[in-house]
């Protein structure tokens, strides 16, 4: 069913019976032409664009649990292009430009709100920092305003811009940023790849491959052995779980990052905003809740929850340069598992093993590359070619060098 | 979570600083496997052998080894011991 005005007013009028269920529940067929491993936004988005773009008949994305609930259900939903690297710049953008669009694209409301991303600067080098990315960001064709005081004080009033450690001096604004809704993405491109044939296999998880003369030729998992002519692993934070399952070692750790959602308030955050000291970002949902986050725990771990830390150090952050924060009272806090790469930039690429292709390592950023994630690599796994805008994601850059350490910090995740 | 310091006892995780593996160690001779030594990990959900030091304490550089799915500390011992 295409969803439309009409519709809504039709199901109004008769009882809201004529609603489908969004996707089909197939059974897992003996063999596909390709596997997708991990039905979180990257896997569906791929598995959507396969089907689409690249008339890709036969497929399945293989799901351990259910669809949707892995991180793609559970960050924080900032979607913005202001990174500071070639490599990451030109993927960034592309994949903010398909963002505006996807509603229309998907025939699903993801609900995409540009209602801006605001960075501060809090000392000179700073504010020179961000006139820098800005530069670089105007320079890639996207919007960046760099916002001396007066400026700010009017955007966002409620800052504690005299902060006696921390002032506030001044910000960069991307326009064209913002959040859109986490869940319908996944909803969205889900409903989208079934629509296009593809089979969403639910509570099946990948436990193994089958490779033989170094090419892929299956996937094991807990509903059986499933043939495949290609695999792609898009499996979020455990994927150096499932490629090891293949002999591989990844540049990548698995660590944890909390977000935290306080009760529904009224309009007061009008923008999506990221402390420049100490990490911690800050906006307001739809629903009225303050959704806000910092960084991960700091060590590796696979627990899906964050530790005490974490939780004091960035509400700790959050009074710093809110004090109005302190009278919210915080409902929920939860954590997601990430692969954490050596430099802080993701993998599309392909491996060792002939037909098997690993999409990995996004960090803080994969909910913002969803579109341009699944349109790279599905563009991979179709012509053996990289998207020109994701050509430098390559699994050998760590060998040859050529990293994309946006923060620059080295080959430490837990400082990236 | 706390850890153990050999010197100073038991103490809050937020005194100690997190390298990485404790792999960091095993410095290689060959200049070929320097790429693998410095960013390819094993990444297991299971015990992690990893440095830590206790920046806010005495300073020594530890070897942990921690399940890290559990956050359960299996064994601390001092870094300089643990490289033999
Ligand atoms: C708290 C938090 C806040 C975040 N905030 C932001 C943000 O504001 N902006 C942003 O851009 N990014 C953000 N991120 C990062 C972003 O959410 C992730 O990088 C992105 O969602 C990862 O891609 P995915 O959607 O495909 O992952 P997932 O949804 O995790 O999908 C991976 C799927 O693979 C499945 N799987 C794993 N192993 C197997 C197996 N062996 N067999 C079958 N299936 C398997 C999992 O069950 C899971 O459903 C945040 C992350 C967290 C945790
Ligand atoms: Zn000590």
């Amino acid at each position: 069913m295409r969803y439309s005005a009409f519709q809504v007013l039709k199901n109004a009028l008769t009882g809201n019976t004529g609603w489908k269920p969004v996707w089909r529940n197939p059974e897992p067929k003996k063999a596909y032409d390709v596997v997708i491993v991990g039905g979180g936004g990257h896997g569906l988005a791929t598995a959507y664009y396969l089907a689409k773009t690249y008339g890709v008949q036969n497929i399945a994305v293989l799901e351990k649990g259910y669809l949707g609930g892995g991180n793609v259900g559970r960050n924080t939903t900032v979607v913005r292009a202001n990174y500071l690297l070639d490599g990451n710049l030109e993927f960034y953008s592309k994949s903010l430009e398909m963002w505006e669009t996807l509603s229309q694209e998907l025939n699903y409301n993801v609900m995409l709100s540009q209602r801006g991303v605001l960075m501060l600067g809090h000392s000179d080098g700073q504010m020179e920092a961000l006139a820098r990315r800005g530069n670089a960001n105007l320079a890639t064709g996207d919007d960046a305003v760099l916002m001396g005081l007066d400026e700010l004080r009017a955007f966002t009033p409620y800052l504690d811009f005299d902060n006696g450690r921390f002032p506030v001096k001044g910000g960069l604004l991307q326009r064209t940023g913002g959040t859109a809704r986490h869940d319908a993405v996944a909803w969205g491109y889900a409903r989208g790849a079934d629509l296009h044939g593809v089979d969403l296999i639910q509570n099946c998880e990948v436990t193994g491959f089958r490779i033989e003369n170094g090419a892929i030729k299956g996937v094991e998992t807990s509903r059986g052995y499933i043939g495949a002519g290609k695999v792609g692993m898009a499996v979020a934070g455990r994927s150096s779980q499932l490629a090891e399952m293949a002999g591989m070692r990844l540049p990548i750790e698995s660590h944890v990052l909390q977000a935290f959602v306080t009760e529904g308030l009224k309009p007061l955050i009008n923008t999506v905003i990221s402390f420049g000291m100490g990490h911690f970002y800050i906006s307001q949902s739809d629903k009225g809740g303050l959704v806000y986050g910092g960084d991960i725990d700091g060590y590796n771990s696979y627990s899906q929850r964050g530790n005490l830390p974490m939780v004091e150090h960035v509400a700790e952050a959050g009074m710093a340069l809110m004090p109005m924060l302190g009278r919210a009272r915080q409902l929920r806090s939860w954590g997601g598992i990430m692969d954490m790469s050596m430099d802080g930039a993701p993998i599309i690429d392909t491996t060792p093993v002939d037909g098997l292709f690993l999409n990995g390592g996004w960090c803080y950023g994969g909910f913002k590359a969803t579109p341009a994630s699944g349109a790279a690599f599905a563009h991979l796994m179709a012509t053996g070619q990289h998207a020109d805008y994701a050509a430098k994601f390559r699994l050998n850059r760590f060998e040859t060098g050529h990293l994309l350490d946006d923060e620059g910090t080295g080959p430490r995740p837990n400082r990236h | 979570m706390r850890i153990t310091c050999p010197h100073c006892g038991e103490r809050d995780s937020r005194e100690f600083d997190y390298l990485g593996a404790a792999s960091l160690l095993e410095r290689p001779e060959n200049p070929a496997a320097f790429t693998d030594y410095i960013y390819s990990r094993e990444n297991s959900a299971g015990d992690n052998a990893e440095l830590w030091q206790h920046s806010m304490g005495c300073r020594a550089w530890l070897y942990v080894v921690r399940n890290v799915t559990t956050h359960d500390i299996k064994q601390v011992r001092l870094a300089r011991e643990a490289r033999t």
